[in-house]
């Protein structure tokens, strides 16, 4: 679906994607998980083909896009991180105008924007505007939107960002769904939670690079322990008991707020830290996650 | 549990099952959404345009008009309501597509995002940019249309080559809208519109041949006059409103004019894909 070869995305001086490779099968759902400023919305733009490459090579369904971007542009979709829709017209004339950029059939685009309006569960809000929607039903709109034309490949730039929980959970759902009925699903996002549950592979992706690339499980078995110890103790003091607590674990490391000890026996280790004699103000034993990945990856946290 | 099942194959490699004969051009797929926008403005669009034009020709035209023919016999041998009616048509065609060519333009770009949507479908820079000016010629026409018909209803119309003032309309305001369009691009604040505004439409409106022939002016003043394309625009329409028609005269009028749609859309051009393709 998408190859990727030396990619690479300046502007001016500054070098947004530092030549990365990249191979997204059909049918799969594939993440870029990473912080704000990592060069993921640079590559979504050069994988919908808006966005001109500044190295290396693209091809995305089999074409390129420097020559090829309408026909490429046909079959995909994008919902971008901002929304773009028309706010003052209702909720079925943005799904019509926009399936006539693709120069479909009146009667098709109405056909296929009342399945797609089921799909988003916004039936009820056709002939609704869409300024006084919510956050999360103007993403779906968006997404639903993205879906008018039939697309065989899905590009989402941070999905679920700036919305309630509720939303995200719907969304989440919804595009599950999306995969399970083989749309390729190309996410980006800096939220591991979403990660982990809607992609299939992904890649942590850092400065313009990638850290490390595979399934959520995978990654977290090679670059993590299985379960994590969270301690929080008084402020300023997490420097100096992290390097006491350091052969309790396998791995420590020190946060604003934190000492996290990776184990692969957490309870185990919390045990031993109370019996040396330790009093952190609070503990918790979980399991790690794409951001214990990262931070390993990286030594910096996905939300700054 | 609800699932999407297209109705039919919609695509077989890449291309709609059922293709169309004819397929509908790119820009005009960009400018149709503007047209659908105007769906819910067009009412109160459609009643100014037929209310400014009687306004204006009423109390300039005839009331003030009336006056003038009094004293000076009319105005180059016509009465002072038929000397301005058709420079007013120009004007307005200069105004609307100034305010349509400046804020919506910035607003697409960059608060509505409407150009991202249309750049995410199997539209191209060139496109939207077409588009969008198609939509501004589009909407001179409408308007042009009733303000012929107003104007036909005050006796202001002297020969058939009237007919001829809708596209010599269109083309004044796309003389200004193409440059505006260009400009638009390059901004990141409306703050310059403003000033535009109040610079140069204002001045324009006020001093380019509407209201009084140019040779009232100062003769410094004429010939800047003769380098602003609302100046050729004023005359051709009146030249054809009035039935005056010198040919080789008019048709430079309408070089001019084209002149500055061509140059806006060269430069257009440049300004949509140097903001758009990043």
């Amino acid at each position: 679906m998408v190859e990727a070869h030396g990619l690479t995305k300046r502007f001016g001086d500054f070098v947004a994607v530092d030549s990365v490779d990249f191979t997204i099968a059909k049918g799969e759902s594939f993440g870029f998980l990473g912080p704000n400023g990592a060069g993921k919305t640079s590559t979504m733009r050069m994988i919908s083909c808006i966005s001109p490459l500044s190295g290396g090579t693209l091809r995305v369904l089999g074409k390129d896009p420097t020559h090829d971007g309408p026909s490429i542009r046909a079959r995909m979709g994008l919902v971008p991180q901002e929304d773009s829709l028309d706010l003052e017209l209702t909720v079925l004339d943005n799904l019509m105008i926009y399936g006539r950029y693709f120069d479909m059939p009146r009667k098709v685009i109405r056909e296929r924007a009342e399945q797609l309006l089921e799909f988003a569960q916004l039936t009820e809000r056709a002939h609704d505007r869409v300024e006084p929607l919510s956050g999360g039903m103007k993403r779906r709109l968006t997404i639903a939107r993205a879906l008018i034309s039939d697309p065989d490949l899905l590009i989402l730039d941070e999905p679920t960002t700036g919305l309630d929980p509720q939303a995200r959970h719907l969304l989440w759902d919804r595009l599950y769904r999306l995969k399970l009925q083989g749309v390729t699903l190309v996410i980006t996002t800096h939220y591991m939670d979403e990660a982990e549950q809607l992609c299939d592979r992904l890649v942590v992706m850092d400065k313009g690079r990638f850290a490390a690339e595979g399934s959520p499980r995978e990654l977290i078995e090679q670059h993590s322990t299985k379960e994590v110890v969270e301690l929080r103790f008084l402020p300023g003091e997490h420097e100096s008991m992290a390097l006491d607590l350091a052969d309790l674990a396998d791995r420590y490391e020190v946060l604003p707020d934190r000492v996290l000890l990776y184990t692969d026996d957490g309870d185990a280790a919390l045990s031993q830290v109370h019996a040396k004699g330790f009093t952190p103000q609070s503990a918790l034993v979980r399991r790690s996650t794409l951001e214990d990945v990262f931070l390993r990856l990286t030594g910096r946290t996905l939300i700054d | 549990m609800s699932t999407v099942e297209p109705s039919f194959t919609m695509f077989e490699h890449g291309e709609f099952v059922r293709a169309r004969r004819f397929p509908t051009p790119m820009w005009l797929r960009a400018a149709l959404y503007f047209g659908y926008q105007y769906k819910r403005t067009w009412r109160s669009s459609i009643v100014t345009s037929f209310l400014i034009p009687i306004l204006y020709l009423t109390s300039m035209g005839v009331a003030l008009g009336s006056l003038i023919d009094k004293h000076s016999h009319g105005v180059n041998g016509v009465t002072y309501v038929a000397f301005l009616a058709p420079g007013l048509l120009a004007s307005t065609c200069m105004q609307i597509a100034a305010n349509d060519m400046t804020w919506p333009v910035l607003g697409a770009i960059k608060w509505m995002r409407t150009y991202l949507a249309m750049l995410a479908a199997p539209l191209n820079v060139y496109d939207v940019l077409r588009g969008h000016l198609a939509w501004a010629a589009m909407r001179l026409t409408i308007v042009i249309s009733i303000y012929l018909s107003v104007m036909a209803t005050f006796g202001t119309i002297y020969s058939p080559w009237a007919i001829v003032a809708l596209p010599a309309g269109v083309l004044t305001g796309m003389a200004f809208g193409a440059p505006m369009a260009a400009f638009a691009a390059t901004r990141d604040k409306d703050v310059a519109f403003i000033t535009i505004y109040r610079f140069v439409v204002v001045p324009l409106f006020l001093f380019s041949g509407t209201f009084f022939p140019v040779s009232q002016l100062p003769v410094v003043l004429e010939y800047v006059a003769y380098i602003t394309p609302l100046f050729h625009g004023v005359a051709l329409c009146r030249d054809l409103t009035l039935g005056q028609v010198h040919l080789w005269v008019d048709l430079g009028h309408a070089a001019y004019l084209a002149l500055w749609v061509a140059a806006g859309y060269t430069v257009g051009r440049r300004t949509y894909a140097q903001r758009l393709v990043v």
